[in-house]
């Protein structure tokens, strides 16, 4: 991988996609880092989550907010160090399919919750029906 | 001579041939244009991204089931009283070190060598196999203490999401012990190296699915 463009066994000029380590034209020691400070910040966000649960320094309904705040963060940090998924042109189908997974697993949580939440609000009470 | 290589030898090759943030992009470079298309490892990553994508959506069902039957106990008993948060946080050490480890392998095989590759694969093989281990320790702890599948709807979604999780890496364990096989027999041939870059995704997207379980399943079901 000395010259400028890594041409791979099958005479393809490289391209980068998620998960390929090496087409970024990365060293040994390029790659390793990367993987470690995925590591380190993945490690420290999932400490933090733990954390919070029992803390008093956040306001106690808001600890759920800061719980998914956490744990989206986290999801970030794994999606660019260990999944490789880039803003670079070549990245853009994997970012498009990202998004489109994205917009479907709100609509599909974000909303049974929403739709669950109103329903159990609106049904008469247990006690009151036995 | 394919359009390819014409193209690559009529224009020098500079550093970023995508040109990235100047717009545009050279004709050489392979998916746009006139590059010709894009190289299968390429494809084959885009396509294995699509299908984990689609388990994700899978998972977001399971999730919201579970969240909508929080507090579905029906008498039983809840989550709070039955979780174990140092086993869940030994769990997600093992998976988060081995997704790491994991990344170090594809690297060792991007630099075509085999120790290091296969003990990587090891490593994040028995890491995978102490969270699966920990997972049933767990389950049947659970289950003596009277929460089955069928006490109550909010165990059903319980089992029933991180069951899935589990089942996942269990599949994930075998596709492993496939793969340090044939890196070991067949060495780095171009097929392989592809299998590869899908097994690091599915590994790294099963510790992304934990991300989200152990939050909403155990910290946020424990916090309420």
């Amino acid at each position: 991988m000395t010259d400028e463009h890594h041409v791979d066994d099958e005479g393809n000029l490289d391209d980068v996609g998620p998960g390929f380590m090496e087409a970024a034209d990365h060293s040994v020691g390029e790659g390793v880092q990367g993987y470690l400070m995925g590591l380190v910040l993945a490690a420290l966000l999932t400490v933090a989550s733990f954390y919070v649960l029992h803390t008093n320094l956040i306001w106690g309904p808001g600890i759920v907010v800061m719980l998914v705040v956490l744990a989206i963060a986290q999801i970030g940090v794994h999606l660019v160090f260990f999944l490789h998924l880039t803003t670079a042109p070549d990245n853009t189908n994997n970012i498009f399919a990202l998004a489109f997974g994205i917009l479907i697993v709100i609509l599909i949580i974000g909303g049974s919750i929403w739709i669950m939440h109103h329903l159990n609000e609106r049904m008469m009470p247990m006690s009151g029906m036995m | 001579m394919s359009a390819t290589e014409v193209l690559r030898s009529a224009h020098p090759p500079d550093i970023d041939p995508y040109r990235v943030g100047h717009g545009g992009g050279h004709d050489y470079a392979t998916g746009h244009g006139e590059g010709g298309p894009a190289s299968k490892r390429v494809i084959v990553g885009y396509g294995f991204w699509l299908f984990l994508l689609s388990d994700i959506v899978l998972f977001s069902c399971l999730f919201a089931a579970h969240a909508v039957l929080q507090t579905a106990t029906a008498g039983g008993p809840t989550g709070p009283q039955l979780f174990d948060p140092r086993s869940v946080a030994l769990e997600t050490a093992c998976l988060l070190t081995s997704s790491f480890t994991c990344g170090l392998s594809a690297v060792a095989a991007g630099a075509r060598n085999q120790l290091w590759t296969q003990v990587f694969l090891l490593v994040t093989g028995v890491l995978g196999l102490s969270f699966l281990l920990l997972e049933a320790h767990d389950f049947a702890a659970m289950m003596a203490r009277g929460a089955s599948p069928q006490v109550s709807a909010f165990w059903s979604s319980f089992f029933a999401v991180v069951g899935c999780h589990g089942s996942h890496v269990t599949v994930g364990l075998l596709w492993l012990g496939t793969m340090m096989a044939q890196v070991f027999f067949k060495g780095f041939r171009p097929s392989i190296m592809r299998r590869l870059v899908c097994f690091n995704l599915f590994w790294h997207m099963l510790d992304i699915i934990w991300v989200a379980l152990f939050t909403i399943v155990y910290l946020i079901g424990e916090g309420r």
